[in-house]
């Protein structure tokens, strides 16, 4: 009896104390009609290109809302530096597919690693572009080639990847420094998991329509965000 | 003056081959930014991974193609200016035409190593000094076209040979200075890779002059949708191209300006006075290029014709200087030692009715 309980106490003590965590969601609008997409001509007059899209037009995707007004590719996060579980993090895909990046839009941690590959039938160039001293990088990955891995120091919005052979070709991608941030689907929805308590500036980042910033505090349950709608102004 | 060296025909004809061929090059590197294929191929002096020059067909694809090109261009470029050197230096009597030679070469070679380092530095920047850099070549391989000619060696034995009024050459000087200025300008435009800045003519974002405002670029970014430069433009950029358009009426009134002067100075009949006028032509067309590529949203084609123009017009303005120079020069070596001493009364010999015109 006395060895069970002693056992017991053992195993409960043993037991990591878990702060209490809380997610942060919320909705991304648009408000107004969005700009009309452009369809990638060049990408059509490509003989390679072209033909790896036999029945659709691609277009551009700079404003992905729904009927609903709901708005897609915000980057959603919390102002926190020095976090960054990156080097742990799992890495995330990058694919160059139909001439074209997928994602367009995506967000990483510092350090994680970002995997490109080449789907396609042709060569692309990873040329990256950073406005934030992260290392530029251009690289040739033949059709079937060895997947390319990408990781970033400095948090940065944005951070452009494109393809020179193909020039229509671009992805974005945030480099954040914590792992408390999220992207809104195409349900305008995002949650932000497991938020610490604490008071925060919560900030929404659309490429084309800028920074929303609020206030945010997390006690011990979820809480809900409202920014403003986006809109052309 | 030169008049008592024999022009060499061959030599000449074969700057004038390396001025063509330098020209199709500026052709072909307007091409690759206007694609902005410049970093498609990410390795130099190799291409992806192969010697340049044996680089499988397969690969010259999208801006590849372009790029590739234009390297295997340039080398061919690189070759001619080599062989003009050892030629000048061979053949050409003029001590300071062997060294305009050597000038070339080193030109050539420091405009492959920029545009090399360009690739491999990744570095936007480099973009533009090679941009500048090329013009300045072109301009430096016809001047050697032109010190070669015989248009140029018999400029002291023509019998109607009269000085060019300093009043006028300063003049085309002063223009032919703001032509480069432009095009130092357009190299800086361009190389943003942003697309364009202000995408509307005559007027400017919808206004004589544009709002810059945080908020006003802020709108232009939202609204703008380029399928290939998509760079956020900038303030800067904006005033950038504003400037551009400012400088563009200014030479146009400097040219037009200089070919009124001519005529008024120098006569109808002066070659200088209808080569100032091809060159207010070439102002035309190329501020209508100018219009276009803004109105054709910076239409690659468009884009590198306005290059090419631009250059024609920085050479016309250095050769009508270099001409007008020859000119004086040649005067000043026919004169007799009091004429020398007396400026004013052999200034126009050979032609008295333009007496005065100083």
């Amino acid at each position: 009896m006395k060895i069970s309980v002693i056992a017991l106490l053992a195993a409960v003590l043993a037991v990591p104390s878990v702060s209490p965590a809380a997610d942060i969601t919320g909705v991304i609008t648009f408000k107004g009609t969005p700009p009309a997409e452009k369809e990638i001509t060049p990408l059509e007059d490509d003989a390679t290109c072209g033909a790896l899209h036999p029945d659709d037009k691609p277009t551009t995707h700079f404003y992905v809302v729904s009927p609903k007004g709901e708005l897609a590719d915000v980057i959603v996060s919390l102002n926190l530096t020095g976090k960054s579980t990156g080097a742990s993090a799992s890495s995330v895909v990058l694919d160059q597919k139909g001439c074209l990046y997928v994602p367009t839009i995506m967000a990483v941690q510092t350090g994680q690693k970002i995997i490109v590959k080449n789907s396609d039938p042709c060569i692309h160039n990873v040329h990256t572009v950073s406005q934030n001293d992260n290392a530029t990088h251009n690289d040739a990955q033949m059709p079937g080639g060895a997947d390319l891995t990408y990781t970033f120091d400095k948090p940065e919005d944005f951070l452009k990847f494109q393809c020179d052979v193909h020039p229509w070709m671009f992805a974005w991608v945030t480099v954040e420094d914590s792992p408390y941030f999220a992207l809104s689907g195409k349900d305008g929805k995002f949650t932000i998991k497991n938020v610490p308590p604490g008071k925060y500036t919560i900030t929404a980042r659309h490429r084309k329509l800028g920074v929303q910033t609020l206030a945010v505090e997390v006690k011990d349950s979820d809480v809900t965000v409202n920014f403003p709608a986006f809109e052309v102004k | 003056m030169s008049a008592n060296i024999k022009a060499n025909r061959p030599l000449h004809w074969f700057a004038v081959l390396t001025a063509v061929a330098t020209f199709l090059l500026l052709g072909l590197g307007g091409l690759v930014t206007s694609h902005e294929a410049g970093m498609s191929v990410p390795d130099w002096p190799t291409s992806y991974g192969y010697n340049m020059f044996a680089l499988p067909i397969e690969f010259w694809k999208g801006g590849a193609f372009f790029e590739h090109t234009h390297r295997l261009l340039a080398s061919a470029i690189g070759l001619l200016t080599t062989i003009l050197a050892i030629w000048l230096w061979w053949k050409d009597s003029r001590r300071w035409m062997k060294w305009l030679g050597v000038a070339a070469f080193l030109g050539v070679v420091a405009q492959g190593v920029l545009g090399g380092l360009r690739v491999d530095l990744i570095n936007a920047q480099l973009g533009i000094f090679h941009g500048i850099l090329a013009q300045a070549f072109f301009v430096l391989v016809c001047a050697i076209a032109l010190f070669t000619s015989r248009f140029w060696l018999e400029l002291a034995a023509r019998p109607k040979t009269f000085p060019i009024p300093r009043g006028l050459r300063s003049h085309v000087l002063f223009v032919t200075i703001l032509v480069f200025l432009q095009l130092v300008l357009g190299a800086t435009m361009r190389h943003q890779h942003a697309g364009l800045s202000i995408s509307d003519f005559p007027l400017a974002h919808g206004k004589i002059w544009p709002d810059t405002s945080d908020a006003a670029v802020a709108r232009y970014n939202a609204e703008r949708f380029e399928v290939l430069s998509e760079n956020p433009i900038t303030a800067f950029q904006i005033i950038l191209q504003m400037v551009h358009r400012i400088i563009a009426l200014l030479i146009f009134l400097g040219v037009a300006a200089a070919a009124g002067l001519a005529v008024k100075r120098l006569g109808q009949k002066d070659s200088l006075t209808k080569l100032a006028f091809c060159w207010l032509a070439l102002i035309i067309i190329q501020i209508g290029l100018g219009i276009e590529t803004i109105w054709s949203n910076k239409a690659a084609d468009i884009a590198t014709a306005h290059v090419l123009v631009g250059a024609l017009s920085l050479v016309t303005g250095v050769l009508w200087c270099l001409i007008a120079f020859g000119r004086n020069v040649a005067t000043v070596c026919d004169r007799r030692p009091e004429e020398r001493r007396s400026p004013g009364a052999a200034a126009i010999s050979g032609n008295p009715a333009l007496a005065g015109n100083k």
